[in-house]
């Protein structure tokens, strides 16, 4: 790829500029909360973004291309099912316990919710986890920056091998996130990410504007693409007539509670923005904010993936990923996406019928070469690049906070003063991201292993929101009903992806190492059944445990339970910022979002 | 905080506009074959500049209402 200056001097003043942020907040960090919490001081359209940010790393704008040029419109169910309706639950009815207790993260209001035991499992599963996200990220990056060929000028001028690329983007993303996060702490995360927000839109928004002038605009789009492609809706009442191979039940169900409620009501990674807000209103406002931009987003991130497989084959100027010369449509891809190509024999990988395998992931760089001339094209990348680094900050940030609060101080050592917790935050930093640069080179040598840790996590966050709905919303339930009841989730979830297989998968990784008694359709219906069992099954057990074991007395309980909490009174704020009236304006635009790509 | 953050936005997309307008002018034509012929850094550096000034004076105008 040949980027020319312009490209590198706008890659270049980026970098400067989340550096620089971070220097001038340095002076501002001057207690653990500071570090951690941001001092509880911002307002809520900056966390609105940040929470919205955080949650956009590789796996977002990547995978929702990817996903929008295998699935088209119906990948808009991950936002207006499967992330909306989560966003304004926490926003309206969670919010006020997590920021109304003063917990300093999720694993502390479990810890005052139930018991250490239970905050200890959550603590130390979600520590584990963001570590490896964020390793996937980076290493996710690294593998892009030499799939596209970023580095190969420079270095040819330096004269150092191409050999090196991986190493040196590791190297170097993991310094520029180390640098701002122990300068500024998680205010300079959130602001980096308010920063990646505005990169992100501007450096996509002219993508598409470009990519849909070409196919003819939306009605152009229509015309060239099947008609599943551009109808949210059709053919999902059956898991056989749609192309993503999933019913409506389980749709609604596993992604859109199961799935969506345990990520954004439980997940510590975008909570902590919540927590950072200076106010109980504006934390309750902050994913409210998210969700706005968050609804239109997948048109800055499914369109482009979708027109990439609408152009014909022969407009297509792509990569190819084995020599990363730019060169007419290689063999046996479709519109933008190429072939996956086996990189010995250089010959296109061919599925079990017969067809080659499309190289999905690479929609998004395809379309940034293909409409963006030089200039523009460096604005495009840095917004990619940012992207990644935000997703990395953002679990780092949440790592550091949860490590030094529920685990050194839970665990290690309880007595020290604040400023020994800073300075542990700031190891945590430095450690938490090494551990990332082990995960990242791991997933670079072990597919398997990572495949196999996914997994388990997804074990794990399953039955989360049971826990925390039942906690919230029944002052009877009990610690040890907590306990059990997540192990239960967590076992169920094993065992029934242990009992079943995706259609045409091989028993091992994918399932059915139990023996397989039933056959989904495709890996997604799996994967969301398997969700919806390890929620019944936490929700059962903890319900079943709680009442056989003695209740906590009431008194502790207020601000933890909603029956025992006075209802934040919203006087001070003007009617369209409070946040019933927000979320259901939220909620109306979703409807209406999902009526038009019926 | 200190910082109003919309001052570092305002900043960083006043310069990228800056340089992609400039970059669109003295830039030559043939490079936007592949953007369906718009000069697509002209236009697009011109809306980043309206935004990063937009930005920047937002953030002046509540940085004077503090010291107030």
């Amino acid at each position: 790829m040949n980027l020319t200056s312009v490209d590198w001097l706008l890659m270049a003043i980026y970098f400067a500029f989340v550096l620089g942020i971070g220097v001038v907040l340095k002076r501002h960090v001057k207690n653990s909360s500071d570090f951690f919490l941001a001092g509880r001081s911002l307002p809520a359209w900056i966390c609105g973004l940040a929470f919205l940010s955080a949650n956009l790393g590789a796996q977002e704008v990547i995978g929702m291309a990817a996903s929008g040029a295998k699935y088209g419109i119906a990948t808009s169910h991950f936002y207006w099912i499967g992330a909306i309706p989560a966003m304004v639950f926490v926003g309206v009815f969670m919010m006020p316990f997590y920021y109304g207790s003063r917990a300093r993260s999720v694993p502390e209001y479990l810890r005052l919710r139930f018991d250490e035991k239970t905050r200890g499992v959550n603590a130390v599963s979600f520590a584990v986890m963001t570590v490896f996200s964020s390793g996937i990220s980076m290493y996710a990056m690294a593998k892009l920056i030499q799939t596209m060929h970023i580095l190969d000028g420079p270095f040819a001028k330096l004269g150092v091998s191409t050999a090196w690329t991986f190493h040196v983007s590791i190297l170097v993303s993991a310094l520029i996130v180390l640098g701002y996060i122990l300068l500024g702490g998680l205010t300079s995360a959130i602001y980096n990410e308010v920063l990646q927000f505005f990169l992100i839109v501007a450096g996509f928004l002219p993508l598409v504007f470009l990519g849909l002038k070409n196919v003819g605009g939306w009605s152009g789009l229509k015309h060239q693409l099947p008609t599943a492609f551009t109808h949210s809706w059709q053919g999902m009442s059956n898991a056989h007539t749609n192309p993503m191979g999933v019913d409506a039940f389980a749709l609604v169900m596993g992604l859109g509670f199961v799935l969506s409620f345990g990520y954004w009501c439980t997940d510590f990674l975008v909570i902590q923005r919540a927590m950072a807000a200076d106010s109980m209103s504006a934390a309750r406002r902050t994913p409210l904010i998210a969700a706005l931009p968050k609804m239109v987003f997948p048109l800055l991130v499914i369109l482009p993936g979708m027109i990439a497989i609408a152009l014909p084959n022969s407009a297509a100027t792509a990569i190819n990923p084995s020599t990363g010369q730019m060169q007419v449509s290689n063999l046996g891809g479709k519109g933008l996406i190429p072939a996956k190509v086996d990189e010995t024999t250089g010959a296109p990988i061919l599925d079990s019928s017969g067809k080659p395998v499309l190289d999905y992931d690479l929609a998004i760089p395809n379309m940034l070469l293909h409409y963006f001339p030089t200039g523009i094209l460096g604005l495009g990348l840095t917004a990619l690049l940012a992207s990644f680094m935000s997703g990395m900050a953002g679990n780092v940030t949440a790592f550091n906070t949860v490590w030094t609060y529920d685990i050194y101080q839970s665990y290690i050592n309880p007595n020290a003063n604040d400023a020994h917790y800073l300075w542990m935050g700031r190891v945590a930093t430095v450690f938490g991201i090494a551990l990332s640069v082990v995960a990242a080179y791991a997933a670079s040598r072990f597919n398997n292993i990572m495949d196999f840790l996914q997994l388990v996590f997804a074990f794990v966050n399953a039955p989360l929101f049971a826990t925390f709905l039942l906690g919230m919303f029944w002052k009877r339930t009990t610690g040890h009903g907590a306990f059990f009841g997540l192990l239960s989730g967590t076992a169920a979830a094993a065992i029934h992806q242990g009992l079943t297989l995706p259609q045409g998968a091989a028993v091992g990784i994918k399932g059915g190492w139990l023996g397989a008694v039933h056959t989904y359709p495709s890996e997604m219906a799996q994967n969301f059944w398997t969700a919806i069992w390890a929620w019944s099954a936490c929700f059962v057990v903890t319900i079943l445990i709680s009442l056989c074991t003695r209740a906590r007395e009431e008194k502790d309980l207020v601000g933890l339970v909603y029956s025992l909490t006075g209802r934040p009174s919203e006087e001070q704020v003007a009617w369209y910022m409070r946040p019933a009236v927000l979320g259901a304006i939220v909620i109306g635009i979703a409807l209406l979002l999902n009526l038009i790509f019926w | 905080m200190g910082l109003d953050i919309r001052t570092p936005i305002g900043l960083m997309f006043s310069v990228f506009g800056v340089i992609l307008t400039i970059y669109g002018f003295v830039s030559d034509r043939v490079i936007y074959g592949r953007s369906l012929g718009i000069n697509v850094n002209l236009g697009w550096g011109l809306v980043l500049l309206a935004f990063g000034i937009t930005m920047l004076l937002l953030g002046m105008r509540r940085g004077r209402l503090v010291k107030k």
